[in-house]
């Protein structure tokens, strides 16, 4: 049987997203393992790392992130664990707890976005004010993006660079939709 | 458009929420027992308020919770969002401020 390789859902739109100039930057992230923990809220401290409480955040948890999705869920990111491995750690630890934990590093991809211009384009198709002072590091969104529901995580303080977390299956959709809104401070030669 | 106040994630727009009809329709307590014309009454029949109306809600594209919003059926204002543990409104405050909005 042939090998079936993995191959990244917006590789087609490699070469479109690298000619964007720096100011909109965009880029695909590689895959990161994820996991989906429903926990109640009284448990959340339990994991070694504590899960954000405060609605719309996000913590760093070990080489990946937590992210507030609910009062009783987050979701779990890791770089240097496989999926098995993530969910086997959380799952130690939560279902004693009596939660649950499930494996949904496919369900999700990540775009970077970053330069001074990236907060203009989110705003062409985002409702929720991404500015700094309200929206810096450690801030994040469950919002549309466009027609895509999407989780916006700020990496920054300053409001240059953001993570944008998207199904699988919209991602084609949303960067069409991001280079159509980039295209404005992206400079177009005649030649 | 206007915003609509998530008990959990603040103002966001009302193209992220759908509507979930009536709230605080009691659940027959032995629903075995109930006549079909009472069964029918618990599944379909709703009030149709003008003016202030307890209506479920819930924040699809976002935190994906339910929550319960007092909203005046007449001018689509949202008076209050309420979240689902928290008590329900009493039933003589809302025919209160229902006769207040009554033309």
């Amino acid at each position: 049987m042939a090998e079936l390789l993995r191959t990244h859902p917006l590789q087609a739109w490699s070469t479109a997203l690298e000619r964007l100039p720096d100011t909109v930057g965009i880029t695909a992230e590689p895959f990161v393992a994820m996991a989906v923990v429903r926990l109640g809220a009284a448990a959340s401290e339990a994991l070694d790392a504590a899960l954000p409480t405060v609605p719309n955040t996000w913590a760093q948890h070990g080489t990946g992130r937590a992210v507030w999705l609910g009062p009783d869920e987050w979701l779990l990111s890791s770089t240097t664990e496989t999926p098995e491995q993530l969910e086997a750690r959380i799952r130690a630890a939560v279902v004693p707890l009596g939660g649950s934990v499930t494996d949904v590093s496919a369900q999700r991809i990540g775009l970077r976005l970053t330069g001074a211009r990236v907060r203009d384009v989110l705003a062409k198709g985002c409702s929720i004010d991404l500015h700094p002072r309200v929206f810096g590091r450690g801030n994040s969104a469950q919002t549309l993006l466009g027609q895509a529901g999407v989780v916006l995580l700020a990496l920054s303080d300053v409001g240059d660079d953001f993570l944008v977390l998207v199904r699988a299956s919209f991602a084609g959709y949303l960067a069409d939709w991001l280079l159509d809104a980039a295209l404005e401070f992206t400079p177009t030669h005649d030649s | 458009m206007q915003l609509i106040e998530c008990p959990w994630c603040g103002p966001r727009e009302e193209v992220e929420f759908h509507y979930g009809g009536q709230a605080h329709v009691p659940y027959p307590d032995a629903p075995a027992e109930v006549s079909d014309e009472e069964w029918a009454h618990y599944v379909f029949f709703r009030d149709n308020t003008k003016g202030r109306f307890a209506e479920r809600w819930c924040h699809s594209a976002g935190c994906r919770r339910w929550f319960n919003a007092i909203r005046d059926t007449a001018t689509y204002r949202f008076e209050s969002v309420h979240r689902l543990d928290a008590p329900q409104p009493h039933a003589t405050e809302l025919a209160r401020s229902r006769r207040s909005t009554a033309p």
